[in-house]
């Protein structure tokens, strides 16, 4: 991205629509949804299961394209209804990260390789990317567990470790899908301020889809979501 | 970063397991081509050793190998005869099962032409060449006779005097090589019953006819030993081999022999030829179509495992993908597993069958030119086997990843 695009906000989304099936069997999932998550800003996304969360952060992350609407990110337009502008894995590759609620973690990978694949596979040399994954994991916290696999680390330090992975290639944007369900609540905490720190001092946008209402405060940004709707939240953001 | 060696890694223990298992059944494979070149190099190594120009066969038939040749002995010094014939030897091969050790043992008897012949050609490798015209033998190893060892064939017994190795016949049977005279006297041996009722009927033959009755003394020859009359022929040889002086002409002599109404000739590589064409065609077409549907069916199996091995990947699959994998790197992953696989299996295969089939009854013989076609079949297996579960992870969407 160039020096233009990072003035520009991280995702713009305009009149999303996403409509399943057709005739009788037709579920508009998401209706004509606004949104806009600009560099450094934590959003979080609520709303009842079946909202249409999932499929706003999945379109929002190129891989769900809406049936109607645009996506542009760093000012630039990437979605035009299903139709792509740019190759999507190639975009996704430099420019998103993800973080899920479980599994996020590739099984036969350690912990620091499951970090520094993302970034070779942006390009970088083998050193140089265990080098940089070696800082990140220091940097959130999870160095000494570096040399170990998925299976052996806690639920919050697979969730560190796939916030460095996400976190990478210092992506625009970061979509978390409830990244804190597994967690407790202590541990959900310590996630969450994670986020706010990754957002602010690496000034990726951050869109949390969460039901932890305990943690809102740390947030720029609320959105509520109800029947594929999105509003802007009357919870106070902090 | 290589993700199949990091895959393989992480899951040691199933990699070797599946490649243990890939590799008996390559080894298999491996092993139906070396029973093949082993039938091949059987049926040939008695010709190949000889290293003969020509072989005189009975004529009409196939030479001494394919079907049953009788020669007069006395055609070994007519061959002789001819100009530019070297050398010209008796030929006598017949197979003989006796009961040894209380376990029933099948030998190739093979007559060396004593005295021009006393087994000097023969790859020794304990005791010595035939130094008497009878009562002396020459065994191969298979046969499980030890230096030394007296056997009785007949009425005669027969010592053990050198040890070969690697000298059988066609059907995997040990060669033991004696002077032709003790081959005939094995080959032609009967009974002393059978002898008196031969020599009884003799005399009955003669009495019934007027000439006995005016010459009593061929009654009395009827009932005599075989060998004093002059009537009947002695023992038949199974050929003549022959070898060409230096600078003789072979079309020649192969002509002037082939003059002769009761025999044949055949080059060296005619009787290779018949031979191959003769007794070891369907058992080396049996085992050839075998090790094709050997082939295709590892080929089915290693699809199988492979695709079975990206079933469980599919979710790690979809993450790659979410993460911007590009699909090269999934394929490579896939592929490189496949290939892998293979290297480790055919590694397992050949180990594997250098130490089993020396074991087997009969010869297993691994040639580079086999190893190599079995090599580059074994990665165009991976790389084909390979394609149902890169075609499987082709389908995977990243989105896959989220549930």
């Amino acid at each position: 991205m160039n020096k233009d695009a990072e003035s520009k906000p991280a995702v713009e989304v305009r009149g999303l629509t996403r409509i399943y099936g057709s005739g009788n069997t037709e579920v508009i999932a998401m209706r004509d949804v606004n949104l806009t998550v600009n560099r450094g800003e934590l959003v979080a996304l609520l709303g009842p299961s079946g909202a249409g969360k999932s499929t706003l952060l999945t379109a929002m992350g190129l891989i769900n394209p809406p049936t109607v609407g645009k996506i542009l990110m760093g000012g630039r337009m990437v979605m035009d209804g299903h139709r792509p502008l740019v190759n999507l894995r190639t975009f996704r590759r430099k420019n998103i990260g993800f973080i899920f609620q479980k599994s996020n973690l590739i099984p036969f990978l350690k912990a620091r390789e499951n970090v520094q694949i993302a970034l070779e596979l942006n390009g970088w040399s083998s050193f140089a990317a265990r080098k940089r994954a070696w800082n990140l994991l220091d940097y959130l916290g999870v160095a000494d567990r570096a040399e170990h696999f998925p299976s052996a680390l806690s639920g919050g330090q697979q969730q560190r470790v796939a916030v460095a992975r996400a976190m990478a290639n210092q992506p625009e944007l970061i979509l978390a899908d409830e990244p804190t369900a597994a967690l407790d609540s202590h541990r959900g905490r310590q996630v969450m301020d994670l986020f706010r720190k990754v957002a602010h001092e690496h000034g990726s946008g951050i869109v949390v889809v969460t039901h932890d209402h305990r943690a809102l405060d740390i947030f720029d940004t609320i959105y509520e979501m109800q029947d594929g709707v999105v509003s802007q939240s009357e919870i106070s953001a902090s | 970063m290589n993700l199949a060696v990091k895959d393989i890694r992480h899951n040691i223990g199933r990699f070797f397991l599946t490649a243990i298992g890939i590799g008996m059944l390559l080894m298999i494979v491996m092993g139906m081509g070396g029973i093949y070149r082993g039938i091949i190099e059987d049926a040939t190594l008695l010709i190949d050793s000889l290293d003969v120009d020509f072989w005189v066969a009975q004529r009409g038939t196939r030479g001494p190998f394919a079907e049953v040749s009788r020669l007069p002995n006395n055609l070994v010094d007519r061959v002789a005869a001819v100009p530019g014939v070297a050398q010209a030897r008796k030929f006598v091969f017949h197979t003989i099962q006796r009961e040894i050790h209380g376990k029933p043992l099948r030998i190739a008897v093979l007559g060396l032409d004593w005295p021009q012949d006393h087994g000097e050609w023969l790859p020794l490798i304990s005791g010595r060449c035939l130094a008497q015209s009878h009562y002396e033998m020459i065994a191969d190893r298979t046969l499980g006779l030890g230096l030394g060892e007296r056997l009785q064939l007949g009425k005669d017994f027969f010592t053990v005097v050198g040890l070969t190795s690697g000298m059988i016949d066609s059907g995997g049977n040990g060669l033991a090589f004696f002077t032709v005279s003790d081959a005939q006297a094995i080959q032609f041996d009967i009974t002393g019953e059978s002898i008196r009722l031969e020599r009884a009927a003799r005399l009955g033959r003669a009495s019934r006819i007027d000439l006995s009755r005016i010459q009593p003394s061929l009654a009395e020859r009827a009932e005599g030993e075989s060998s004093i009359i002059p009537a009947l022929a002695p023992p038949s040889i199974s050929a003549v081999v022959l070898r060409l002086e230096s600078g003789a002409d072979p079309h020649e002599v192969a002509t002037t022999i082939s003059g002769w109404a009761d025999v044949t000739v055949y080059t060296g590589n005619e009787e290779r030829a018949l031979m191959l064409a003769g007794p070891v065609e369907k058992a080396k077409l049996q085992i050839g179509l075998f090790r094709m549907l050997l082939t295709i069916i590892s080929a089915i199996i290693m699809a199988l495992i492979l695709y079975t091995l990206t079933l469980d990947k599919l979710h790690d699959i979809a993450l790659l993908k979410l993460i911007g994998a590009p699909n090269r790197v999934i394929l490579g992953m896939i592929m490189q597993q496949a290939l892998l696989l293979g290297a480790f299996g055919y590694g397992i295969a050949f180990m594997l069958g250098q130490k089993i089939f020396p074991r087997f009854p009969r010869r297993v013989i691994l040639m580079d030119d086999d190893l190599v076609r079995l090599a580059v079949i074994v990665v165009v297996i991976s790389i084909l086997s390979s394609f149902l579960g890169v075609w499987k992870a082709m389908k995977v969407k990243p989105n896959e990843a989220l549930s």
